[in-house]
């Protein structure tokens, strides 16, 4: 299948990772990583477990920091930053294990999305008075947008820790859009997911990009996805790069099918 | 000099007696993720049974007409722990499976307020002398010949420590329960598939503190009577357990003769300038100061954190 | 078929996010408002003010203030005991040393103090967490205690080491000391809790309270999406602690008028005001409220029953209570681990349907 046809205009790099190493003790979980990400674009990171995608994404939103390298992000560049930092910058993510907050419903979730974007101090809220309750509304506003897009109105007030997994999938990535990011990291969006929900899961994805314009860099093992709705891919297997490029390319790519792609293809005829 | 390598010998014998107490506290944590605050009632309510075992003026004399010998009185409670072990499991534990920590937590004060109203309506809330015909006085061969002054207690108590250490690492190590029971530590309900019973673990366990409890219990009863006071050393036993680490046992006795001697020697050159009786809270600064540089404690593994 | 919020439609955001957003809520809390404020003032005698509603309203504001830090931030504190001995003797301090500043600032100014100090032990919450916390924080509980015994600058170098709260007035009428008319000294307690439980009730709806829930849901999480964690718990300390030294001021000066450390301010004081949370319900203002008047009534009514019912001797009683008191918090405990604030919404539930439960 080939690319759906989307009008975008693919922009200059947003991001570039510059040779990241990062090891935990005597663990490499990452050597000399280098790529860069255009705005607009959908970029996967595949490779077997283990191979250190969740680490890239984690060195990318600076929750590990790597030991050597560069990230640059809309110009800057910076080795170590501090999460909460990212966040401010517009890096937005989404987690392989969903990190919903469980005591919370499903818009107070949302809204936590929109902290970096709210200001007013401790005792306007404590009277819930003027500028505070201003505020208040028109965050919800912006949230109900993303709840509206996400088809998840029904479940607005309901605690996330009731909802079943392709649900809470769906909110967490409402929560990261809340925060409306210049760049959206997703861990596995779909794992675990049946196939209408994955189905349901790709069509939000591919519209956040075409919508908003938002770049977007994943994680995901269905390479039938991947290949599907990535502009480009970088494959990862042992801390190494194999290979980058249009997922036609990779999928050409020797390394690519000896180390991965048909080992994949090996287990899902078994 | 003399004078200060005392006071870090009359530490040591104090943070022994600590550790007696958070031993207890990290085997049951371990072994059933409870923080059980009524360890310290434990070692009371185990000083008061065997105090009434063993004396003229307690229950067991009034109904049968004889005091037991002291071996066969402490056999006697043991057995009494056991049953409250087995009780405690029975009534509180069983009904608050995948409970909050926090919820677990609070019910241990709940059993520690029980324990401690029933201890004082059944024995009565005065201060008995516990004899079970341990030293006591200064070590008079250090004395006379080094002027060196050591409590006798003290060197049994620490003695004492020693051997129940051996005797549980041989017991977690060496017995088939004591290999479940690390493995009911490891995790729950991988235990529970491989066929072990979380159940009769709980009540080992609990036996097994409701045992060292007994052991802190005839210490600190020897050296000062069996009190109400007895109940609290179990906040003394709680900065040793952040120090050492929840759930290491080695922690538990390094951290405890740490406190011990730290506090010791803080009252005695500190004290004085900022008004004596630092002791209460000296121990839970030290422990805090430990734990700002080294948030895993002191046995604890790193953590590392991921998502 | 009582409690049907079916039909109330609202219309825009402002009105959704309202604080009782349900018709019926409003009736009961105000029902409840005007009994507490219109009736309760005429009716009040010194054994009621000071053995039952000055005393759940007292326990009710630490409450609330433990259950922000702990119920919504999710760090455990066994230190409100010496927090609200620093409300209570900042708040005895302020007022012998500038006594003609008018009482509510004192007890404002109290609070804030409270929440320095709070701030300043809320620190080490940045580096260790869940019980290794709960244990460190009763380093504040004990430093605290041991400080305001041993310093004699806090208790005007007293003799006893007591401190007595001089007489205030408010508005003209007296609110302190042995003269004060219960009906005042109930009234400025109750004022204080309304409106700070209603600030509460702001702060945790609001984008503080959700970054205290995020960071107690998950909190790496909570930090990955741009939440500061030095701002969220610290905010929580300083406000838990605000809300406990306000509690700790008045309890001294309004409610008992003298107060000593090392009996007022004890370990016991920490545990249960954790207590009334957990048995009122983690999470919950209303909860609070609930957990208080049960741990207030709870000790009266088996005491009276006890005592004047059977005909206890009192030492006995005294200690079949605490016996009594402990299997009844474990029983609790096994029955409704999420409190009463819980039961609560259970009994709304129940109310919605009700006659026809199908």
């Amino acid at each position: 299948m080939t690319q759906p046809a989307l009008k975008r205009d693919i922009g200059d790099t947003i991001l570039a990772v510059d040779n990241i190493s990062l090891s935990f003790g005597g663990v490499k979980a990452l050597q000399n990583i280098s790529f860069s990400v255009n705005e607009h674009e959908v970029f996967a990171i595949i490779g077997p477990n283990g191979a250190g995608k969740s680490s890239m994404l984690n060195c990318i939103n600076g929750f590990y920091h790597p030991q050597e390298g560069t990230i640059t992000f809309k110009g800057e560049t910076r080795r170590q930053v501090r999460p909460s930092v990212a966040a401010r910058t517009g890096i937005a993510r989404t987690f392989q294990n969903i990190a919903l907050f469980k005591g919370m419903s499903t818009l107070d979730n949302i809204m936590t999305g929109r902290n970096t974007k709210m200001s007013t101090n401790i005792f306007l809220q404590a009277l819930h008075f003027g500028p505070a309750a201003k505020e208040e509304v028109e965050h919800r506003e912006v949230v109900e947008r993303v709840i509206d897009f996400l088809e998840i109105e029904a479940i607005r007030k309901t605690p996330v820790g009731k909802l079943p997994y392709g649900m809470q999938k769906r909110v967490e990535l409402g929560r990261a859009l809340a925060a409306e990011p210049d760049l959206l990291l997703l861990d596995e969006p779909m794992a675990g997911m049946n196939i209408e929900e994955k189905q349901d899961m790709c069509r939000f994805i591919l519209d956040v990009n075409d919508e908003f314009g938002t770049t977007i860099v994943l994680i995901e093992h269905d390479m039938g996805v991947v290949m599907d709705i990535s502009d480009r891919v970088v494959v990862l297997d042992y801390g190494r790069k194999l290979a980058e490029g249009t997922p036609d390319e990779v999928r050409g790519n020797q390394d690519v099918i000896d180390a991965y792609l048909g080992v994949a293809h090996d287990d899902a005829e078994a | 000099m003399m004078f200060f390598l005392e006071t870090v010998i009359s530490g040591l014998m104090a943070g022994v007696m600590y550790s007696l107490v958070a031993l207890g506290f990290v085997l049951i944590f371990k072994a059933s993720g409870v923080f059980n605050f009524a360890q310290g009632v434990f070692a009371l309510f185990a000083g008061l049974a065997l105090y009434d075992f063993i004396s003229m003026d307690g229950w067991f004399y009034e109904l049968f007409g004889f005091a037991l010998p002291v071996w066969l009185g402490i056999i006697a409670t043991m057995g009494v722990m056991v049953i409250v072990a087995w009780l405690v499991e029975l009534l509180v534990l069983r009904h608050l499976v995948n409970q909050e920590p926090i919820i677990l937590f609070m019910s241990t004060i709940g059993l520690a307020y029980f324990l401690e109203g029933l201890g004082d309506i059944l024995f009565g809330s005065d201060v008995k002398p516990l004899d079970v015909g341990l030293p006591s006085g200064a070590s008079d061969y250090l004395l006379d010949n080094y002027n060196f002054y050591v409590e006798k207690l003290e060197v049994v108590a620490a003695l004492i420590a020693a051997a129940l250490v051996i005797v549980l690492a041989i017991f977690f190590q060496k017995t088939r329960i004591g290999r479940a029971l690390r493995a009911v530590a490891d995790d729950h309900q991988a235990a529970l598939s491989v066929g072990i019973s979380l159940r009769m673990i709980w009540v080992v366990v609990w036996s097994v503190s409701g045992f060292v409890a007994l052991v802190a219990g005839i210490m600190w009863g020897s050296k000062s009577g069996v009190q109400f006071s007895l109940s609290l050393i179990a906040l003394k036993a709680l900065p040793v357990l952040i120090l050492g680490g929840f759930t290491s046992v080695p922690g538990a006795i390094i951290g405890g003769l740490i406190i011990g001697v730290g506090e010791k020697v803080a009252e005695i050159y500190a004290g004085p300038f900022i008004g004596g009786a630092i002791e209460n809270w000296f121990a839970y600064m030290l422990a805090l100061a430990f734990l700002l540089v080294r948030p895993q404690g002191l046995f604890g593994e790193k953590i590392i954190e991921r998502v | 078929m009582f409690y049907r919020e079916a039909g109330q439609f609202k219309t825009s955001y402002t009105a959704d996010e309202a604080i009782f957003p349900i018709l019926q809520d409003r009736f009961f809390i105000g029902a409840i408002l005007i009994v507490a404020f219109g009736v309760i003032p005429f009716f009040i005698d010194d054994y009621w003010a000071n053995a039952i509603l000055i005393h759940f309203l007292v326990y009710a504001l630490a409450a609330l203030g433990l259950n922000i830090l702990t119920g919504y931030c999710g760090q455990v504190s066994l230190g409100t005991g010496g927090f609200m001995a620093v409300g209570a003797y900042a708040s005895y301090k302020l007022v012998t040393v500038f006594p003609e500043m008018n009482f509510i600032v004192v007890i404002l100014m109290s609070g804030f103090i409270t929440a320095a100090v709070g701030v300043f032990f809320g620190l080490p919450s940045l580096r260790i967490k869940g019980f290794y916390l709960a244990v460190a924080t009763l380093a504040a509980q004990f430093f605290l205690v041991w400080l305001f015994n041993k310093v004699g600058w806090f208790y005007n170098y007293s003799p006893t080491g007591m401190i007595v709260s001089p007489p205030r007035e408010v508005f003209g009428f007296l609110v302190t000391g042995p003269d004060a008319h219960p009906a005042a000294r109930y009234l400025f307690c109750l004022s204080f809790v309304v409106v700070f439980a209603w600030a509460a009730k702001n702060l945790v709806r609001g984008r503080i309270g959700r970054n205290w829930m995020a960071i107690r849901d998950m909190d790496i999480a909570a930090e990955l999406i741009g939440i500061r964690p030095l701002e969220a718990k610290l905010t929580a300390f300083a406000v838990s602690s605000f809300y406990i030294g306000i509690a700790g001021a008045l309890y001294f000066s309004v409610w008992l008028g003298t107060a000593e450390p090392t009996e007022a301010f004890d370990i016991n004081q920490s545990f249960f005001v954790l207590f009334i949370v957990i048995i009122g319900g983690l999470g919950s203002i209303m909860g609070s409220f609930m957990g208080a008047a049960f741990m207030v009534l709870l000790p009266i009514t088996m005491k009276s029953i006890m005592v004047d019912g059977f005909g206890f001797a009192v030492g006995a009683a005294k200690h079949a209570e605490v016996m009594l008191l402990g299997s009844l918090i474990i029983l609790f405990l096994i029955l409704e681990p999420h409190g009463l604030a819980r039961l609560w919404q259970i009994l709304k539930e129940k109310l919605r349907r009700w006659p026809f439960p199908y």
